[in-house]
């Protein structure tokens, strides 16, 4: 490219420019917004909002909402780790035992979930129901009292939101799975490990990557989630986004919806800086 | 399982062997079962979509009919749903592609101060809740007074899509090779030709990659274009709205209908890899 040559250094931005603008003005900018508005104090007569730095709105929000603040990184962490369970040896057994059907059993993961969000909650919502088939078959086994509910408990939105992040966990362990050079594990076991020894000491560190992104890729949207708990759950599930939501878009509350969004933001990246440190990000990445 | 290993597992006790056996299977079992939980739902939503309920809601099933398919469209405000959920979804992957390639072609080919930056930029969209996403475009609407609805809803859909671009792009671009360009030039080919008769045809499913996975997020987001749609409604806005009413089948209807298309393309594109691969082995 000729053209890109002769001005090689200004080429790059140019390429970037648009993008990142449009990044800039509706990404980076809203965010901007939003703290000048988590700052404003509303007016309670004339309805309006003004700038007063207004810092006991974080207080306010956190001595009134941290419960459910608290029930959102316990769901999210929860669900995390059951995706984790589920999808570790699913990701296992395609990567290894797949064969030619790789890329048709990888679509038996992705696939469910072109059936649209609402959609699929709604799903579950049929299969939970009181009626429904499972519900009566627990309640015939005796797991569930007589008028035990699985629709309206956390389990309900528990599982929702497990089965509606699933391939954000799955997709990056098949990845780093598939990876997984072969012969290092031939190498271990040649070298008398037993199969165990060889997974955990090879597979399973060389998979770390993969449980990594997974892992933060579930349970950021996981904590910021509102529909499973809307959908699946009780006034008494409520997580943060819902709240957030409904100040918003019902009492018009900006000011505490915006200083619980970036409540919400904060709590995420602190905990996966602890979660980066306890894993050992440089060894992962580097 | 590997040639080495072939040896010792029959020099391995009985007891060890069943073992072995069994533990083999149990993960395969596992695996099947968790295909079924992955497929059930989906099989919940398609079912359904042949159910013919009797009173508001489609929870029970109560009788096949075609009736839905038929009727697809008997609920009012379904169509216009689904016709602007596709006019927003294909303007914003069509422009979210263009924007998104053109950062992924700077990051992989060009080495420039502020690359790391740039990176963790196309990386925080990704990692931040969506409700904090629309909620604070909300603020900046409203800040500046511009009324929500498709323009705003589009807005948005850019904004999230382009890091997706990105990143699907990206992972195409580092496995090119750059001698390749190199040769057409040599081969005197200017920089547009070598542009478009290159480097283009081989980034190509990358791009077209990117282009349907954003079409698709975009029909599917619900919590974004909530929060920046006004009164516009797109179809998962409407199956929102018709969740606290009526669920009626004709939604499972389209639901089955969106499934069955993303899996076509998805098999299509499968079969034209497997056929490329072959042909180039």
């Amino acid at each position: 490219m000729t053209f890109l040559h002769r001005y090689r250094r200004l080429a790059p931005y140019v390429l970037l420019g648009p993008g990142l603008a449009w990044l800039a003005l509706f990404f980076v900018a809203p965010l901007g917004f939003l703290g000048h508005q988590s700052l404003q104090t509303q007016d309670p007569i004339a309805l309006t909002y003004t700038f007063k730095w207004a810092w006991h709105n974080y207080s306010d929000a956190l001595t009134t909402y941290h419960t459910q603040l608290l029930r959102s990184f316990e769901y999210a962490g929860l669900a995390t780790l059951l995706a984790l369970a589920i999808s570790y040896p699913l990701a296992y057994w395609i990567a290894f035992r797949g064969g030619r059907w790789k890329n048709v059993l990888l679509l038996c993961i992705v696939g469910p979930f072109f059936v649209t969000y609402l959609i699929r909650t709604l799903a579950w919502e049929t299969i939970l129901a009181d009626q429904g088939f499972v519900a009566n078959l627990l309640r015939h086994l005796h797991v569930l009292g007589a008028n035990g509910r699985l629709l309206a408990t956390s389990t309900a939105v528990v599982a929702g939101i497990t089965y509606n992040f699933l391939p954000f966990m799955a997709l990056p362990l098949y990845v780093s799975l598939e990876q997984i050079d072969q012969r290092l594990i031939e190498a271990a076991e040649d070298l008398y490990a037993s199969r165990t020894i060889a997974f955990l000491r090879v597979t399973l560190p060389l998979s770390l990557p993969g449980v990594f992104a997974g892992t933060l890729l579930t349970f950021i949207p996981a904590s910021g989630d509102f529909i499973n708990a809307q959908l699946l759950g009780t006034p008494n599930q409520t997580m943060i986004g819902n709240v957030i939501q409904s100040k918003f878009l019902e009492l018009t509350d900006y000011p505490a919806a915006a200083a619980l969004s970036f409540i919400l933001m904060a709590t995420i990246l602190v905990l996966v800086g602890l979660y980066a440190r306890a894993l050992g990000t440089e060894k992962l990445t580097g | 399982m590997t040639i080495a290993a072939e040896p010792l597992a029959v020099r391995r006790r009985p007891l060890a062997r069943a073992f072995g056996f069994v533990r083999r299977h149990a993960l395969t079992a596992y695996a099947l079962l968790a295909f079924v939980y992955l497929l059930v739902p989906v099989a919940v939503v398609v079912a359904f979509s042949f159910n013919s309920p009797k009173g508001r809601f489609n929870y029970t099933w109560q009788g096949f009919t075609l009736n839905n398919w038929i009727h697809w469209d008997a609920v009012p405000g379904i169509r216009s749903a689904i016709k602007i959920s596709l006019e927003i979804a294909a303007i914003s992957s069509i422009c979210a592609t263009v924007l998104g390639s053109l950062i992924a072609l700077a990051l992989v080919r060009y080495g420039f101060r502020g690359r790391g930056a740039t990176n963790f930029l196309i990386f925080l969209p990704m990692s931040t809740p969506e409700i904090v996403l629309g909620a604070s475009l909300l603020t900046l609407f409203l800040t500046m007074n511009i009324a929500t609805g498709f323009l705003t809803i589009v807005i948005a859909h850019i904004m999230f899509n382009i890091s997706y671009v990105v990143v699907t792009v990206k992972a195409r671009l580092v496995g090119f090779d750059r001698h390749l360009e190199e040769a057409a030039m040599d081969l005197g080919a200017n920089g547009w030709t070598t542009f478009w008769r290159v480097t283009l045809p081989l980034i190509a499913p990358g791009i077209l990659a990117a282009l349907l996975l954003t079409f698709a997020l975009s029909v599917d987001d619900f919590v974004i274009t909530n929060f920046n749609a006004g009164t516009t409604v797109t179809f998962p806005l409407f199956v929102w709205g018709a969740a606290r009413a009526a669920v009626f089948p004709q939604i499972n209807v389209i639901g089955t209908a969106i499934f069955a298309v993303a899996i076509i393309t998805m098999l299509a594109n499968i079969v034209f890899q497997n056929r490329r691969s072959r042909r180039t082995a």
